[in-house]
């Protein structure tokens, strides 16, 4: 039988280090995933999201540091089948067909789900009687996470699960983890789509170069590079005035219209309003993930060297 | 949670891999009758040819089908399966033993074909000769099985092939299966030593009037699997810890 995991932790990596020859790809990671959340590991390619996830796997051993996944040692989590993973590469043996491949996987799990139960949510079960090496890109990547999801494991590990498919097959493949990260699992994926990772993780940690760069709700990540622009039009008053508005950290004009970069959008709006009643389409747009994301890698790299 | 299954899948897929199933099982069959039935009255070593090249054939056929066996791991390596099996609870030593177990239906039936093919070139055995030289045969396959295994790791598909091939010919020439060799005192110590030598002896034993081969036997098979299995240990952490 197996053990129940603990509910205080999922996933906690401790001074995390692994490096393939002269390459330092994990520099240090330390991170700690609570049971039942759905972190996105979001960086930029080489970042080091794959090197942590097989370490978490138990696919690499950590040149320094710990991993304990529901309070076990990786392979020990793996064998008693708490871990479903979808690896960011990898095709499908030959000979069986998808119902096979996914009865024979479920076969070596403790718990499994019933294997139509999955054929059908992974939208699989088409083409479950075709051969495994009969299969599109899109269609193999499907029968992969009916590898992982067959499994019923209560942490969900998968790197970049959705690299090779098309748009609809995207949002077909997140509606189905929506559901299963509903259902209490945890969930870690990797991916450096910014929009998924802000779209359907509870928590996102950036990571670059081999570190956490940044760690936290989308929002506050959003939060930590400056936050909101105020665009306003507001024809009289020359910027060097609302300027010195507060919470605003700088103001450019653009014709009638005025862009305020804010540090608090909240004061910088209040006061402009008070000030300056005339002020008329007023819009407050968040930095884009993609922009903080940048910076925050830039801000990285500065400190670093 | 039970193995049972996979090892099921296991066997469907070797029954299934159609170029597999030919190439392990048909040579040594077809040479036996090509060159059985043009020898069909002929005697080596005071034995009629036919029962010689049988038991020849019997050996390298069921070499050639356990060592491919093994040597499929190069291919499920290559496409990243057995990382994706790395991730599941099936232990290591289970996914060895299915191809194992593979391997002992994939020679068993080459057995049963050769067998068939002797028979009909007028080979008779009795019960007792024939269940003692496939017992002999599947104890002397052990070090081939992790031999296989080793393989598997150590090689790429694109060159495993030929690879297995020449060297299964090397261990089937030396070891007697395709014919006598030299006759040399040092060149005879050397074969000896040799695990194919022994497969190959270990059908003719059967025939013979003991029916067992001598405890060399034991001594060089126990020899090969230990030093085969230490090897195999080694290329295995190998593999596996580079990537």
């Amino acid at each position: 039988m197996t053990t129940a995991p603990s509910t205080t932790s999922g996933i906690v990596l401790h001074g995390l280090e692994k490096a393939y020859g002269p390459v330092r790809a994990v520099r240090g990671i330390d991170l700690t995933i609570p049971a039942g959340e759905t972190v996105a590991l979001l960086g930029p390619n080489g970042a080091g999201k794959s090197t942590t996830i097989d370490m978490i796997l138990g696919l690499a051993r950590p040149d320094a540091g710990t991993v304990r996944v529901f309070g076990l040692a990786p392979a020990d989590a793996v064998a008693q089948g708490h871990i479903g993973g979808m690896l960011q590469t990898g095709s499908l043996i030959e000979f069986l067909s998808v119902r096979e491949l996914v009865e024979m996987t479920a076969s070596l799990y403790p718990n499994p789900l019933p294997v139509e139960e999955v054929l059908t949510t992974t939208h699989t079960k088409a083409f479950a009687d075709q051969r495994t090496t009969k299969l599109s890109g899109g269609q193999t990547q499907r029968v992969r996470f009916a590898l992982a999801l067959v499994a019923n494991p209560d942490l969900l590990v998968l790197d970049e699960p959705t690299a090779a498919l098309d748009v609809e097959a995207r949002r077909d493949f997140w509606s189905v983890m929506r559901a299963v990260a509903e259902g209490g699992k945890t969930v870690l994926f990797a991916t450096h789509n910014l929009d998924e990772a802000d779209a359907y993780a509870d928590r996102i940690v950036l990571v670059a170069r081999g570190r956490v760069i940044a760690d936290g709700p989308s929002t506050e990540i959003k939060a930590m590079v400056g936050g909101r622009t105020i665009h306003v039009t507001l024809p009289e008053v020359p910027a060097s005035a609302l300027g010195e508005l507060q919470g605003v950290l700088s103001a450019e004009r653009h014709g009638e219209a005025v862009v305020l970069a804010c540090s608090d959008s909240d004061a910088a709006l209040r006061d402009l309003l008070e000030r300056h009643p005339g002020a008329h389409d007023i819009e407050v747009r968040g930095a884009g993930l993609e922009e903080a994301f940048l910076e925050l890698v830039a801000e990285d790299e500065e400190a670093s060297r | 949670m039970t193995d049972a299954t996979y090892l099921r899948f296991e066997i469907i897929r070797t029954f299934r891999n159609r170029r597999f199933l030919l190439f392990s099982l048909a040579f040594p069959t077809i040479l036996l009758l090509l060159i059985g039935s043009s020898n069909r009255h002929a005697t080596l070593a005071g034995i009629s040819f036919p029962l010689y090249y049988m038991t020849g054939m019997a050996s390298w056929g069921a070499m050639v089908a356990m060592i491919s066996s093994g040597a499929r791991i190069s291919s499920e390596r290559q496409v990243g399966w057995t990382r994706q099996l790395r991730i599941t609870p099936l232990r290591t030593g289970s996914y060895f033993g299915a191809k194992i177990v593979c391997g002992y239906v994939m020679a068993l039936l080459s057995l049963l074909i050769i067998y068939l093919a002797g028979m009909s070139l007028g080979v008779r055995l009795d019960a007792r000769q024939w269940a003692t030289m496939t017992l002999l045969i599947l104890i002397g396959l052990i070090p081939f099985a992790i031999l296989g295994i080793m393989f598997g790791h150590l090689l790429k598909p694109d060159t495993i092939g030929p690879a297995i091939g020449g060297l299964t010919a090397l261990f089937a020439v030396l070891g007697g299966a395709w014919g006598p060799i030299s006759k040399s005192v040092t060149f005879t110590t050397i074969v000896k030593g040799i695990p194919s030598y022994w497969l190959v002896q270990a059908g003719k034993a059967a025939i013979g009037s003991t029916g067992w081969p001598p405890p060399e036997m034991w001594l060089v098979i126990g020899v090969w699997t230990v030093a085969a299995t230490g090897l195999a240990v080694f290329v295995y952490r190998r593999d596996t810890l580079r990537i």
